[in-house]
């Protein structure tokens, strides 16, 4: 059932497997199991760009595409939610009108990108791809009656989703706890804003369902074909042309699916929050370091490098206290320099594990 | 005898001030084999190029079954029935010896755009690829990555491609080339099963006399990418134009 699910595509060994495991009960139970708002938003994020980076994956470690107009796509369907909710109002159907709308017009553009540039030289593609995301993030910041420019625009989604909405509280549970003090359980107020969380939780988790179905479908074994060696996979008559357009806008369909998730939670949306290169470059990382070409790789690379952006600077401030007497190592954890570890860091994944994290576990099994 | 199904007219291509195929006019019926040859840069490989639509004629037509295709991309010529195996083996390095053969009868089976479906759960596919790597007796490595294979196994391997996609015509470019003694013979087999199957039309591209001897209905000769000879085996490997050419290629060889 569970492999029936997963598409038949085994993680392939005992500790990816185990690791996954506890990513998803650890997202799947956020809420309840972390404390704070900030690791509530952390997990939020996770989810979105979990999706994000798996449909990035479809593309660059399936197809063997490069583009660097991912976040573009990301940004129609994050801004499609956010013009349908000023303009048709505070309910559930302008978030699926502006989803829905966002995400034609991520396949649209994709698209035509695809027919303009697919039929020529890979690297070709990259530029243009280059050209339409620095084209596209100067159109948002200059149109600003429409998209708010630099400022972005800021909306309302429905109340049920807010922390303003309340259904009721967890009932408390004390399991008895061999040792001092008996294990309390519950207690946490249902919000609005958890139910917000499940929606985008739910959404990410059937997203990534459907793409892992798509990689081992006839379909995604063509894509693998045309990485592997796209003269043979036309002269066995695949028309590769029409493959590489399709995946460009499939992957962007569900890149805007994301960003209209990310739009939902936000509740705001601005160039710097889904549009910027930074977050293309994130998303370059995040597939990298995970694992190209294995879904279970953006998973993994987007947990581990959002945790790190999240969580590495608190780290360090807690080790650089802990240091506090010895002069050298306590400036090198200063938390300022977090930007410098984390560089570090990729560095020397991409130099142990050149094949990601997940071809790391995977070859170990044999 | 049998119509052509197969026509080349006048086909030409130039690169440069170089004219690699020089207006060949020829066609290959169902049911014969046919052996190119010429010594090397005669323009063998390009005559296939241009025959399966890797690369575009300067001048000239391809005709299948009457039908001009010179226009028509790799993938479609594949698609109408034209099986083209290469001289360089040009496989799926890194996927499996199973699924390089899964692919093409997926190919042939015109399955490559279910999406929704999974590629494994699909009987008759499976049935077909398990039936293609008994045939070039690979069962055993089916699991191997391509990328490990020796060079025979992958010479096997890539007719198993040409067999999955069960063309009308197969042409098969020097498919024993740097194969050891052993390997060689279950390749060659497979050809002459091919040949007796007498709807296939078969093109061989082969150096080895013996093997053309043993395999080819008829053999053309192209010397600087211009047809020299056309005709019976026998006679044609007895024409001066070939004792000629083979000759100065066997000398340059040694």
């Amino acid at each position: 059932m569970i492999l029936k699910l997963l598409s038949g595509d085994r993680p392939g060994s005992v500790l990816l497997s185990l690791i996954l495991l506890a990513i998803l009960v650890a997202l799947a139970g956020a809420p309840f199991l972390f404390d704070g708002t900030r690791a509530l938003d952390t997990a939020a994020r996770i989810c979105v760009f979990i999706v994000l980076v798996a449909s990035y994956d479809l593309l660059l470690g399936y197809t063997g595409i490069v583009s660097f107009a991912h976040t573009i796509f990301f940004g129609f369907g994050a801004y499609g939610v956010a013009l349908s909710a000023l303009h048709l109002g505070r309910g559930f159907d302008a978030l699926i009108v502006g989803a829905g709308a966002g995400a034609l017009a991520a396949a649209a553009l994709a698209a035509v990108i695809g027919l303009f540039s697919l039929r020529v030289r890979a690297i070709f593609f990259a530029m243009i791809t280059l050209a339409v995301a620095s084209a596209v993030a100067v159109l948002v910041s200059q149109l600003s009656a429409l998209t708010g420019g630099e400022d972005g625009l800021t909306y309302l989604i429905p109340k049920a989703l807010t922390a303003a909405a309340r259904y009721g509280e967890i009932p408390t549970v004390t399991l008895p706890w061999p040792g001092a003090d008996p294990l309390t359980l519950g207690g946490q107020r249902i919000t609005g804003k958890i139910v917000n969380y499940y929606v985008i939780f739910s959404g990410a988790l059937i997203l990534i369902l459907f793409l892992l179905r798509v990689v081992n479908s006839p379909f995604g074994r063509v894509l693998q074909a045309i990485r592997e060696n796209d003269f043979r996979a036309e002269a066995i008559g695949y028309r590769v042309v029409s493959y590489r357009i399709a995946v460009t806008v499939l992957s962007a369909v569900v890149a805007s699916l994301a960003g209209a998730l990310f739009a939902i939670w936000l509740r705001y949306v601005g160039p710097d929050t889904v549009l910027s290169f930074e977050i293309m470059i994130d998303i370059l990382l995040m597939v990298v370091i995970g694992g190209m070409g294995t879904i279970y790789g953006a998973v993994i690379g987007a947990v581990v490098l959002l945790l790190a952006q999240n969580y590495l600077k608190d780290l360090m401030e807690t080790a650089a206290a802990g240091l506090g007497d010895i002069p050298l190592a306590a400036d090198l954890l200063n938390p300022d320099r977090w930007l410098l570890w984390l560089g570090v860091l990729f560095v020397l994944s991409v130099y142990f594990f050149p094949a990601g994290i997940v071809g790391r576990l995977r070859r170990s099994r044999t | 005898m049998a119509e052509m199904v197969l026509e080349t007219r006048d086909l030409t291509v130039r690169f440069g001030g170089h004219v690699a195929v020089n207006g060949v006019s020829t066609g290959f019926r169902r049911g014969e084999l046919t052996a190119i040859v010429g010594p090397n840069g005669a323009g063998k490989t390009t005559f296939f190029n241009l025959i399966s639509g890797q690369i575009a004629a300067t001048r000239g037509r391809v005709l299948l079954g009457g039908a001009d295709i010179s226009r028509k991309s790799a993938a479609d010529r594949t698609r109408l029935g034209i099986g083209r195996g290469f001289q360089m083996t040009n496989l799926f390095p890194d996927l499996s010896v199973y699924e390089n053969v899964r692919l093409a009868v997926q190919a042939q089976q015109r399955k490559g755009g279910r999406i929704l479906r999974l590629a494994e759960a699909d009987d008759k596919m499976r049935d077909r690829t398990v039936a293609v790597l008994d045939r070039v007796q690979m069962g055993p490595e089916a699991a191997k990555p391509v990328s490990t294979l020796s060079h025979g196994d992958q010479r096997k391997l890539e007719v198993a491609m040409l067999i999955a996609l069960d063309p009308a015509i197969y042409m098969f470019d020097e498919p024993t080339a740097g194969m050891s003694p052993d390997d060689a013979p279950v390749v060659l087999d497979l050809i002459a099963a091919l040949a007796q199957d007498r709807r296939k039309c078969i093109l061989l591209v082969e150096h080895k006399m013996d093997v053309i001897g043993a395999l080819a209905d008829r053999i053309i000769v192209l010397h600087n990418g211009t047809l020299v000879a056309d005709g019976d085996p026998a006679a044609v490997m007895a024409s001066d134009i070939v004792q000629e050419a083979y000759m100065g290629r066997r000398r340059a060889d040694v």
